[in-house]
């Protein structure tokens, strides 16, 4: 059954700034998804350099026994990175449209909120919550 | 479709065989050395593993960087950028094998297999000349696995 597990934002410098779980089957401790977003923000640009033609930018969808990490990076450098069941439809279209319009609508526009900081906005959360939600009720999946 | 090139490595991370049919960014726009690019695929592609294992959402427990043997954790099998997709396959003995296609390139986990069952296995393992681990570079292999690639419309 196609479901999003979780969504991370790491910010231009490598450093997680923010982490949510939808689905929680397994869980990572804090300290090792840390460690798990700077490793992707350097397997990231390695990939870049691997590159065998010209005018790559980066790792777009790895796709893994048990998952699907879908990769979006925005044109200022800030990554947004969902990890969903295998073959899930539509993951490209709800990273570039609808995540990436909260994080601006909330988080952006949220003048107490520092760039390239860990974000802590409720408005973010909710919204962000409810559209993950509808997602999974279309799909027939209830928190 | 477009097949880039192809890279062989045994378990201990040294580079078998490598050979491109098509590299618009040359070795020296990247990496520099072709020595430095096989260490660096070699790097890229051991530590996507690890992270995949880590990151496995149906898998408790895990630590992170902790030794993996092969086939027990949950591990890659391709990515895809915006103008290349890496497939990877590793061997239960430890050989990976590592196909650069263009991004428009479906599932090739099939032809991996058949290319390491049936021409790797066949050409070079059981040629008596060979000795297991070290570089190859058998004419009858590269025939074949040149005839596999261009039969597959790469």
């Amino acid at each position: 059954m196609p479901a999003i597990y979780a969504l991370y934002v790491i910010n231009k410098s490598g450093g997680l700034i923010f982490n949510k779980e939808f689905v929680t089957i397994a869980s990572n401790s804090l300290n090792d998804t840390l460690r798990l977003a700077s490793i992707w923000h350097s397997l990231h640009a390695i990939a870049v350099q691997l590159a065998p033609a010209p005018g790559c930018t980066g790792i777009e969808l790895l796709r893994a026994d048990t998952f699907d990490l879908h990769c979006f990076q925005t044109l200022t450098g800030t990554k947004f990175l969902v990890v969903a069941e295998p073959d899930t439809p539509d993951v490209e279209a709800l990273l570039r449209e609808t995540v990436y319009d909260l994080y601006a609508d909330y988080v952006l526009k949220n003048p107490f909120y520092e760039v390239e900081m860990p974000i802590r906005c409720e408005l973010f959360d909710q919204n962000l919550f409810n559209t993950i939600a509808a997602v999974h009720r279309r799909w027939g999946l209830v928190h | 479709m477009v097949a880039y090139n192809i890279y062989f490595f045994n378990r201990q991370g040294t580079c078998l065989y490598y050979y491109e049919w098509h590299r618009p960014k040359s070795v020296r726009q990247g990496a520099g050395t072709s020595a430095d690019d096989q260490k660096m695929m070699f790097g890229l592609f051991f530590s996507l593993k690890t992270f995949a294992a880590a990151m496995d959402p149906r898998q408790d427990n895990k630590s992170l960087g902790a030794p993996l043997r092969i086939g027990e954790a949950c591990t890659f099998h391709s990515f895809c950028t915006n103008n290349y997709k890496l497939h990877f396959l590793e061997s239960p003995s430890g050989l990976k094998i590592v196909l650069n296609t263009g991004p428009d390139a479906g599932d090739l986990r099939d032809h991996l297999n058949y290319i390491y069952g049936a021409i790797y296995v066949e050409c070079v393992l059981k040629n008596p000349a060979y000795t297991p681990g070290r570089p190859f570079s058998c004419e009858l292999f590269t025939a074949r696995l040149h005839h596999y690639i261009r039969s597959l419309g790469l």
